[in-house]
């Protein structure tokens, strides 16, 4: 077969072989997501215990995983891990995806809460205090209503930035676009046309949901902006 | 290798950022379309893809080997992140204040006069901390020039997994480690970046 040339054949045969991948590709990122929510939160109040040395240390742990590949760590995950004596057990190639991108990535959510947080007035703190909440009432009643809406545009990125990651997972052998082009490619010889196909599907996909989040960017700054509200009073 | 791609990746990157910046801000309707068009395709989709798509793509397209799949890898990445960071360059020209385009154009100063004296000495300190980021993510991203046989940090240690799986845990250690030996002076000079910004934004 000659592959050296484009061919419109060969890249509709790919279409429907490439899409039934995409599946996957969404699965993992919403799990991916869900996982690094929570997992977020863990860290955010991890990092809130007032002690100096051990802050410390949960910050450079966060640094660490934040500025090591991500690829190495779901690489730790899958291959590393099994053989690790007592701790160690075998993960499956979706669940090593899920663990490795979710923790990966709880941590720049968890740096997004701690922006929220720190967002929240002084005085809503002093407030709280005064009418004698309890810890769990002042972090349900008042702190997070008022932290967490006006994150949720960045959150938003981050659940793009996590569904262009998903494809690095092809390497530990889940079958999600990226590793359906390649085995297509594999099949055939002819890697362009479906590998074009995982692009287009990219481009589509989160093209529409990046201007998705840039208007609910735009709400929420009119909703939120301190100022605004200061001018209609 | 990780360094050299990274340095090269880097260079390239910053370099596309700046014209890709500068050319969506400029008069011209056509090159502000065509901008636009390489910086959604390249954000719109992932690394990864761009990095494949390229490695099979150029070869075939131009009918030439290129030779080496370091300049792959350097490509892939330089245009990715180029994409990426010149969304940094267009708004902090932009948040520059208008004033000083105008107090520029007052002097009589030809428009790249204008963007070079006034402007972009401004502009350049609001995009260091960004820039510093960009800089960490280009490194973690490096790896990903392994799958495409590059012999950098992670291709080592696949090979010493795939001779000695006992070793496998102490491997992927001293890979993380090294990654992160890297990182840090990018760390302290985005922090350093940081401060400088900081500066700016008090005097001004």
């Amino acid at each position: 077969m000659n592959t050296t040339y484009w061919s419109w054949e060969r890249f509709f045969d790919a279409l429907p072989f490439v899409l039934d991948g995409l599946w996957m590709t969404i699965f993992l990122t919403i799990a991916c997501f869900l996982f690094a929510l929570v997992f977020g939160f863990v860290w955010t109040f991890l990092r809130r215990i007032p002690n100096k040395s051990f802050n410390w240390i949960v910050t450079w742990i966060m640094e660490f995983i934040r500025t090591t590949p991500p690829l190495v760590q779901l690489f730790f995950i899958y291959y590393a891990w099994p053989v690790i004596p007592v701790v160690g057990m075998t993960l499956s190639p979706v669940q090593s995806a899920i663990l490795g991108l979710g923790i990966h990535y709880s941590t720049y959510i968890s740096e997004i809460y701690r922006s929220g947080i720190e967002s929240v007035e002084k005085g809503q703190w002093e407030a709280a205090s005064a009418l004698n909440f309890s810890v769990w009432d002042k972090w349900k009643k008042i702190i997070l209503p008022q932290a967490i809406p006006p994150t949720v545009p960045m959150l938003g990125n981050y659940f793009i930035i996590l569904f262009k990651e998903v494809p690095l997972v092809s390497t530990i052998s889940v079958a999600e676009i990226l590793l359906k082009a390649n085995t297509y490619g594999a099949r055939t010889y002819a890697y362009l046309e479906p590998l074009t196909v995982v692009g287009i599907i990219f481009l589509l996909l989160s093209y529409p949901s990046a201007l998705l989040v840039q208007r609910l960017e735009m709400k929420m700054n009119t909703r939120f902006d301190k100022n605004a509200v200061v001018k209609s009073s | 290798m990780t360094i050299t791609v990274l340095l090269a990746a880097a260079l390239l990157a910053y370099t596309m950022a700046f014209i890709a910046g500068l050319s969506k801000l400029s008069n011209s309707v056509l090159l502000r379309k065509v901008t636009s068009v390489y910086v959604e395709v390249f954000r719109g989709t992932s690394l990864i893809v761009q990095l494949f798509w390229l490695y099979y793509a150029i070869p075939m397209l131009f009918n030439i080997p290129l030779g080496s799949n370091w300049w792959i890898g350097v490509i892939a990445i330089g245009l990715n992140y180029g994409a990426y960071m010149s969304e940094v360059v267009r708004s902090s020209i932009v948040a520059v204040d208008e004033g000083q385009a105008e107090a520029a154009t007052a002097l009589n100063m030809s428009s790249f006069q204008r963007m070079r004296l006034v402007i972009l000495p401004q502009a350049v300190r609001m995009m260091l901390p960004e820039f510093g980021n960009y800089t960490i993510l280009m490194l973690k991203s490096t790896s990903l020039v392994s799958l495409i046989g590059l012999r950098d940090i992670l291709y080592y240690g696949d090979i010493i997994r795939s001779t000695n799986a006992s070793a496998t845990p102490i491997v992927y250690t001293v890979v993380l480690v090294f990654y992160f030996i890297l990182a840090l002076p990018l760390i302290w000079l985005t922090r350093k970046g940081e401060k400088i910004a900081k500066k700016g934004a008090t005097t001004t």
